[in-house]
C-alpha cells in the first residue's frame, strides 16, 4: 500500500514534471495564458499519460527490445489521436484555443519519459498510479502557472474578475510573461523544497 | 516579395521559440555552449526542411486522397522518426565529417516538438494566415519551414552566448539553473516582441 501511495505522490511532489524535472516545457509555456487553458492542457496530457502507461505496461513483455521506442510512440500517438477527436467533438472551443499543442502531446517528453522510465518496468496497477500522479502534478503546475499569468495579466482568475483589468500587466499574457512567471514560480518551488 | 515577408516573419516576428513556444526543450537543454547550440541549430534546420517536404507530400497525396486525415499525428511522427534514422545512416556514409558534427543531436531531434509542429502547420496550411499574400503551397511552405528553422538556430545561438556569460556571474541561490535561464529567455522574448507588427 505504501508503495502505491509513494508512486502516486512521487509525480505530484518529489518529481513534479514541470518544477523539478523541467519536462514538457512547450505546452507549459504556450497554453497557460489562463488558468482554464492550462488546466485543460494538463488534463488532456494526463489522459494520454495514464492510458499509454497502462497499455505499455501490459505490453512490456511482448514488445521486442530493439523496436521499443517506435512501439511506444505508436501507442502514445494513438491515444493522442483519440484525445484530439474527442476534444474536437465535445469541447471544440478549448480544442480551438489549444490548437497545435494537442497533437504535440505525442512529443511531450513526460509521456515517453514515463513509458521508458516507469511503465516498461512495472505492472499495470503501479503504472496507472504513476501516470495519474505525474499527470496531476503536470495539471496542477499548469493550472497554477495559468492562474498566476491570468491574474497578473488581466486581473482575472478562472474567468472571475479579481481586480479591474486596467491594472493588469498585459506582458504576462504575452510570450515573455510565460518565461518570467515560470522562472519565478520555479524559484519559489526551489526555495520551498530546501 | 512574398518570400521575403515569409522569411522575416518566420525568423523574427513569429520566432518559433520566443513567440510560438516550440522546441523549448532543446532550447533549454543544449544551449550551454555556442558550439553545441550551432550544431543543434544546423541539425534542426536540415531535418525540419526535409521533414516538412515529405510530410506535406504525404498529407496531400496519401492522407487527403484516401480521406485518412485523422491518422495525421501517428503517420507524421513515424515518418519523422524514420527520416531521422535514414538521415543518420546516409550522413554516416556520405559525409562522415558532417555526421561527426551533427551526429549526437540527430536522435534527440525526433522528440523535438518544433519538427512535428511545423510539419503539421505546413500540411494544414494554417501558417499562411499570419503572412499577407502567402499561399499554403509546397514551395512557400518549404521556405517557411527553412526560415523557421533558421529562427530556431538564431534563438539557440543567441541564448547560448548569453548563457556562457551567465555561467560566470553570481546568481541568487534559488534562481540558479533553470529559473535564471527562463528569466533570460523571457527578456530575449521581450526583445523579439519589438519585431511584432513588422509584417
Amino acid at each position: 500500500m505504501s508503495k502505491a501511495l509513494n508512486t502516486f505522490t512521487n509525480g505530484l511532489l518529489r518529481e513534479n514534471p514541470t518544477f523539478v524535472l523541467v519536462l514538457g516545457m512547450c505546452p507549459t509555456l504556450a497554453t497557460t495564458t489562463s488558468a482554464i487553458n492550462g488546466m485543460s492542457m494538463g488534463l488532456a496530457t494526463m489522459f494520454v499519460l495514464v492510458c499509454s502507461n497502462v497499455v505499455i505496461s501490459l505490453l512490456r513483455n511482448l514488445i521486442p527490445d530493439k523496436v521499443h521506442i517506435p512501439a511506444y510512440i505508436v501507442v502514445i500517438a494513438s491515444f493522442v489521436t483519440m484525445v484530439q477527436l474527442l476534444m474536437q467533438a465535445y469541447v471544440p472551443a478549448i480544442y480551438e484555443t489549444l490548437g497545435l499543442f494537442i497533437p504535440l502531446i505525442v512529443v511531450n517528453c513526460i509521456v515517453l519519459g514515463r513509458a521508458e522510465a516507469f511503465a516498461a518496468k512495472n505492472n499495470a496497477g503501479l503504472s496507472f498510479l504513476d501516470g495519474l500522479g505525474m499527470g496531476l502534478g503536470f495539471t496542477v503546475a499548469l493550472t497554477v502557472l495559468g492562474a498566476v499569468r491570468e491574474l497578473l495579466g488581466t486581473g482575472m482568475c478562472f474567468g472571475q474578475t479579481i481586480w479591474a483589468d486596467n491594472y493588469g500587466m498585459l506582458i504576462f499574457v504575452l510570450a515573455p510573461g510565460a518565461f518570467i512567471a515560470l522562472a519565478f514560480l520555479m524559484a519559489v518551488v526551489n526555495k520551498l523544497r530546501k | 516579395m512574398v518570400y521575403f515577408l515569409i522569411i522575416i516573419s518566420a525568423i523574427f516576428v513569429n520566432n518559433i521559440v520566443f513567440s510560438q513556444f516550440l522546441g523549448i526543450c532543446p532550447f533549454l537543454g543544449v544551449s550551454k555552449k555556442i558550439s553545441t547550440a550551432a550544431g543543434m541549430g544546423a541539425a534542426v534546420t536540415f531535418v525540419l526542411t526535409l521533414a516538412t517536404i515529405v510530410t506535406y507530400l504525404l498529407q496531400k497525396y496519401v492522407l487527403v486522397t484516401f480521406g485518412l486525415e485523422f491518422l495525421q499525428t501517428i503517420l507524421f511522427i513515424l515518418v519523422i522518426a524514420a527520416l531521422v534514422q535514414m538521415i543518420e545512416i546516409v550522413l554516416k556514409k556520405i559525409s562522415p565529417s558532417l555526421y561527426q558534427a551533427l551526429g549526437v543531436f540527430l536522435p534527440l531531434i525526433t522528440t523535438n516538438c518544433c519538427i512535428l509542429g511545423v510539419a503539421i502547420l505546413v500540411a494544414d496550411g494554417t501558417w499562411a494566415a499570419k503572412i499577407p499574400g502567402a499561399e499554403a503551397g509546397l514551395l512557400q511552405g518549404t521556405v517557411f519551414a527553412l526560415a523557421t528553422a533558421v529562427g530556431f538556430a538564431l534563438a539557440l545561438v543567441l541564448f547560448a552566448g548569453i548563457r556562457e556569460q551567465l555561467a560566470m556571474s553570481k546568481v541568487p541561490k534559488t534562481m540558479e539553473g533553470t529559473p535564471i535561464a527562463l528569466l533570460t529567455a523571457g527578456l530575449l522574448a521581450m526583445a523579439f516582441m519589438g519585431f511584432s507588427g513588422v509584417v
